[in-house]
């Protein structure tokens, strides 16, 4: 087209970004590579995987797919790093970090280029959004490494980590989890994906650069089945894996057997929500950055659009012409909106879930635009007329498909966007801030952008609730994921117990009691009918309680999400409850003593200590009801944003077996501080100071629906909670023996989940299990993003 | 064609509405969103090559060559408007084979006195005059000479009239004032066209400007204009996005469509691409041309022509290479 005529037409042109460079540093590999391991590339393997660029199908190198020897070679190359790594002081790792950020910076062009080639997103984004974020992430957390200490006292790094990543923001998601594990004096061994493994490459040739020592990082290449050995690993302490829900989920099941930290971030369907009075035409331009960014493969994606019912056609239109203006095209191309999805297979997978979820109904719409011919290129589509039981409105398409539903009220908004098994990210938009701050803490999800989108900082934690994982990614809270504390260290493999046969009765003077279960703030029968002895340690049948069964828990469950009183208190109410507890508890002191003695046979000592204790843990509790609070974080752009502390929701607790009433009152009181709905199985075999609670409970003021009691076995119960999936949290520290079943069955809602790892646990050191941990583990951060601006 | 109302023709001018309080009380600009997408435009997309050389053209075609200083003079305006019918030097466009293109700015823009004298520096040119007027650039004239200053420059042979509004009345949210003020202007204008000047670096708020615009619209303007060029701040891209978005509001629902003119500030090629960027994408290609839109700047003439310079010889010019605007 000549001069005339595009002055004539006002069009635009090509404005390709040139590849030179990035073709001379392919070819300077001959196109091959082998993995990063203490400090060196490997030979190629014989095994490889060739990485194709999506926008034109061509391959551009071959990558080595790790076997088992491989990876044990990383892992060992990380171990033997790890105990000089962390021994560092924080300054010098924070120089590490710091000449990473660096370096990075200075190869930033290159970087992009490769990673818009090897994955087909526009060059804009990944030159203007994903390296740029690398580099922050890079420099935020060399600040982490060198203030450490200071900041996380008692803590260290978990040791070797293994990092399994996704495609669809590969150089980003590798800075996200290895600037955090190195700033806690972690070692990694980190796994590309497979469709995308080269910018991890250009970056181990930048760690040699920055002069990261060896064995500190280390690159395996590979397809599933490396991942899968590196989750196995017996050298491997924890595994953080981002990526699909389903992977997430069987990655729980088999780390269960282990005790490998964990930390997910997995899929979403994250609604963006609209209301009447929110400035429309900016909520349009939100849309596009929630949904087409990055073709819509993004796990936060603003996908589920509700619109309220009074501007849903107007907003239709305004977003119907919006889309028509996208561009699509070459990736490479600095004048595109949208670029390639990352593979054919991914192309197909997305059309056929559209054509699929079609036949329930929808109205599909795309613009008329030509997309290219060659290459993964899908149009943006709108998909209206839907309800929300549409595999399409339920499912995480993971493309640049926008499905519309309308609502009426606020909370409307709320059930429909809550109407998910994920709990990624949601976006609010409304001028009135009234409305924005009533939905944020009301939406089941880990992040929340108001007036905003797809807002991301190295400051603000980021991660999801429900199936859409545990743990963050991102300032103080993400910090938490790649640390531990260090008394772990030093606990001892803890026993299971039986209970002592029966070789007497206690003398029954008094009038008989069975002590029920408890819950819905009152006592009920066990739901079997079954009742099931309690013997002392020395073998004296004290009595019975109710044998609970899957029913009860399901009751319990049942009564907590009917009574929300307590979920809903004030933290200052939580507080003055749970001292009026210990109140409580001090009063009838001689008795609980009594029952500690009877139930094991302890020394009077022992048991007043316990007792003491537990009335120390309830202050404690209350103490920090209304302290244990969010913080605000400092992101590089005009905007609040508040890390919240929120509770978990209904968590489900196996107190110790030992330490029958400390340990129920060690789990209880920090959970119901922070207005956790806790339903909680005692001792097994000591349960009876726990049940002689539900008369202190009905004393102090506990609403209905707070705490619910069930006596019975460890194993069943424990798996009933973990299995279910209204219970959104479980902490196991209940007999040793049902710790891997009952870890492993938490993988079908994705609880958080916590246990003592079968170690004993200090519990009555209340310095070293301390107040701030439990509290940690109560709580899950939301971090609420409030731009502003007159 | 009028993709809004069919019954409209092209050029069939605003004729304004009656006033409509309850469209601005619910008008809404949430600024770090505007200026989010404001700031998108550079990054979304980019001319090159000889689609550059054709925009850095095109917008030579908008601007309102203008001189509004304290020491304009008659020999000063003579000089601009001799640089007006000469934008560009002929050997650069015949370097870029655009010697038959129609490139003169959109008009020339004076203060009233200097009205005549321009109209017969420009004559045979077809530029059109405009003459800024009601006051300017407070517009806190006495309304009776603000409106004999229009009727004035009409008669001298301006075709198109930039009148700036009394920013208390938009603090006080006085529209009624606002309306008939811009009402009675319009009327004073007669077939020359209107451009309302909202002096947006006064108002504080975008939110003040959204509704001004849409004030200044219902009002009968043919355009509505940033800036006076004197006010602290002028034209930015995130106001412009603003007035923008509500000229497109305004053609929803009416089926008018009214120009826009930023002015103040936009001194360099590159900021000037950014505008027209966002004017294809906002409001796409029918605000593309003279009638819809307009740069108010003089200075940019001069790296318009430098970058069309470096597009046709491939080294960077001088700035004393290009007759002085």
């Amino acid at each position: 087209m000549n001069v005339s005529e595009i002055f004539e037409k006002f069009s635009y042109g090509p404005a390709p970004e040139a590849t030179d460079n990035i073709d001379k540093w392919l070819k300077s590999h001959k196109r091959k590579f082998g993995h990063f391991i203490n400090g060196e590339f490997t030979t190629p393997s014989q095994k490889l995987i060739t990485s194709k660029n999506p926008a034109t199908g061509k391959a551009l190198a071959k990558v080595s797919i790790a076997s088992a020897k491989d990876i044990d070679l990383a892992v060992d190359s990380a171990q033997a790093a790890f105990k000089a790594w962390q021994a560092q002081s924080g300054h010098q790792r924070a120089r590490v970090l710091y000449a990473l950020a660096r370096i990075i910076q200075k190869h930033a062009r290159a970087l992009a280029v490769l990673e818009t080639m090897d994955n087909g997103k526009p060059i804009r984004e990944s030159r203007d959004n994903d390296i740029p974020l690398v580099i922050r992430h890079f420099y935020h957390h060399a600040g982490w490494a060198q203030v450490l200490d200071e900041e996380f006292p008692d803590h260290q790094a978990h040791g070797v980590v293994g990092q399994i990543i996704p495609w669809n923001f590969p150089l980003l998601m590798m800075a996200w989890k290895i600037a955090p594990a190195l700033a806690a004096g972690n070692t990694i061994v980190i796994k590309p994906a497979e469709f995308t493994s080269l910018t991890a490459l250009y970056f181990a040739h930048l760690c040699q650069l920055a002069g990261v020592p060896k064995g500190v990082i280390n690159i395996v290449t590979g397809e599933g089945e490396t991942g899968q050995a590196l989750v196995k690993h017996p050298k491997i302490a924890k595994i953080a894996f981002t990526g699909s829900t389903d992977v997430g989920r069987e990655i729980r099941r088999v780390s269960a057997k282990s005790d490998k930290a964990l930390t997910l971030e997995l899929g979403g369907k994250s609604p963006f929500i609209v209301f009447e009075d929110a400035d429309l035409d900016s909520a349009i331009e939100g849309l596009v950055d929630a949904i087409w960014f990055n073709q819509g493969q993004v796990c936060c994606a603003g996908s589920r659009l509700l619109v309220q019912e009074s501007i849903k056609d107007r907003f239709y239109k305004k977003l119907k012409k919006r889309m028509a203006k996208l561009r699509l095209g070459d990736p490479l191309d600095k004048a595109i909106d949208m670029g390639s999805l990352i593979a054919p297979i991914q192309k197909q997978r997305i059309e056929k879930m559209l054509t699929e979820g079609l036949k329930t109904g929808g109205t599909k719409w795309q613009p008329k635009f030509d997309v290219p011919s060659e290459g993964c290129y899908l149009a943006p589509t709108l998909i209206t007329d839907i309800e929300p039981s549409s595999p399409l409105a339920q499912e995480e398409i993971f493309g640049p498909i926008l499905v519309a539903m309308a609502f009426r009220t606020p909370d409307d908004a709320v059930a429909l966007a809550n109407n998910t098994r994920y709990g990624l990210a949601a976006s609010i938009w409304s001028e009135n801030i009234n409305v924005a701050l009533d939905l944020a803490p009301r939406i089941k999800a880990g992040v929340i952008w108001i007036n905003s989108t797809n807002q991301f900082d190295a400051a603000c934690g980021f991660g999801g609730y429900r199936e859409s994982g545990f743990g963050r990614e991102g300032g103080r809270e993400g910090m938490m994921a790649y640390l531990k504390p260090k008394f772990l260290d030093k606990l001892k493999t803890l026993a299971p117990q039986t209970a002592a046969t029966v070789k007497s009765y206690a003398p029954n003077d008094a009038l008989d009691e069975t002590p029920k279960l408890y819950m819905a703030g009152k006592q009920a029968r066990p739901d079997g009918g079954y009742s099931m002895p309690v013997v002392s340690s020395k073998g004296i049948q004290l009595g019975e309680v109710g044998e609970g069964s899957r029913k009860d828990i399901r009751n319990a469950v049942q009564a907590a999400e009917k009574n929300k009183a307590w979920a809903k208190s004030t933290a200052h109410l939580r507080a003055q409850v749970i001292y009026y507890i210990a109140e409580n508890l001090e009063k009838r002191s001689s008795e609980f003593i009594g029952r500690i003695r009877a139930q094991t046979d302890c020394k009077q000592d022992k048991a007043e200590q316990e007792l003491a204790l537990s009335i120390e843990r309830l202050f404690a509790a209350a103490a920090m009801a209304d302290k244990f609070d969010g913080q605000i974080h400092s992101p590089p752009s005009r905007q609040l944003v508040a890390a919240m502390r929120e509770p978990i929701g209904i968590v489900g607790v196996v107190a110790p077996q030992d330490n029958p009433l400390l340990g129920t009152i060690t789990m209880a009181a920090p959970l119901l501080a922070m207005g956790n709905q806790v339903v909680l199985v005692p001792s097994d075999i000591h349960p009876l100071a726990a049940t002689d609670l539900y008369q202190i409970f009905d004393t102090s003021d506990v609403p209905a629906g707070a705490i619910s009691i069930i006596t019975g076995e460890h194993g069943a119960l424990g798996k009933t909670l973990a299995e279910h999936r209204a219970v959104d949290g479980l902490w196991y520290f209940g007999n040793p023996t049902h710790l891997a079943d009952v870890k492993a069955a938490s993988a079908g809602n994705l609880k958080q989940f916590w246990s003592h790892e079968g170690k004993a646990m200090p519990w009555r050191q209340l310095k070293v299990m301390n107040n701030r941990e439990l509290l940690e583990h109560a709580t899950e951060v939301k971090n609420i993003w409030v731009p502003y601006g007159a | 064609m009028n993709t809004s109302n069919p019954n409209i023709s092209d050029d069939q001018r605003n004729p304004g509405m009656s006033l409509d309080l309850e469209i601005i009380e619910h008008v809404t600009a949430n600024r770090s969103a505007i200026e989010r997408r404001a700031s998108s435009y550079g990054a979304r997309r980019s001319v090159k090559k000889q689609w550059q050389v054709a925009w850095l053209l095109r917008a030579i075609t908008f601007i309102d060559l203008t001189t509004l200083s304290g020491d304009d003079s008659a020999d000063r305006v003579r000089r601009l408007c001799a640089k007006a019918k000469n934008p560009v030097r002929r050997e650069t466009l015949e370097a870029l084979g655009a010697v038959n293109l129609p490139i003169r700015p959109g008009a020339v823009c004076v203060y009233h006195h200097f009205v005549e004298t321009a109209v017969e520096a420009l004559q045979g040119s077809s530029i059109p005059v405009a003459a800024v007027s009601t006051g300017f650039p407070s517009g806190l004239a006495p309304r009776d000479t603000k409106l004999m200053e229009i009727e004035a420059s009409v008669k001298a042979g301006a075709k198109e009239i930039d009148i700036v509004i009394e920013r208390h009345q938009v603090f006080s949210h006085d529209w009624q004032g606002l309306y008939q003020f811009i009402k009675e202007c319009r009327d004073a204008c007669g077939d020359a066209h209107l451009k309302t000047i909202l002096g947006v670096g006064d108002l504080g708020t975008l939110k003040n400007v959204a509704k001004a615009s849409q004030v200044a619209m219902m009002a009968g303007s043919d355009f509505i204009k940033t800036s006076t060029g004197k006010e602290a701040s002028n034209a930015t891209l995130p106001v412009s996005l603003t007035m923008v978005r509500m000229i497109r509001d305004y053609y929803e629902r009416t089926g008018y469509k009214i120009g826009f003119k930023p002015a103040g500030g936009i001194s360099d090629a590159k900021t000037a691409l950014l505008y027209l960027i966002m004017m294809k994408e906002e409001l796409g290609l029918e605000w593309l041309n003279p009638e819809m839109f307009r740069f108010g700047a003089s200075s940019l003439l001069n790296d318009l022509e430098r970058q069309l310079e470096h597009c046709a010889t491939g080294y960077y010019s001088a700035g004393y290479e290009h007759p002085l605007v």
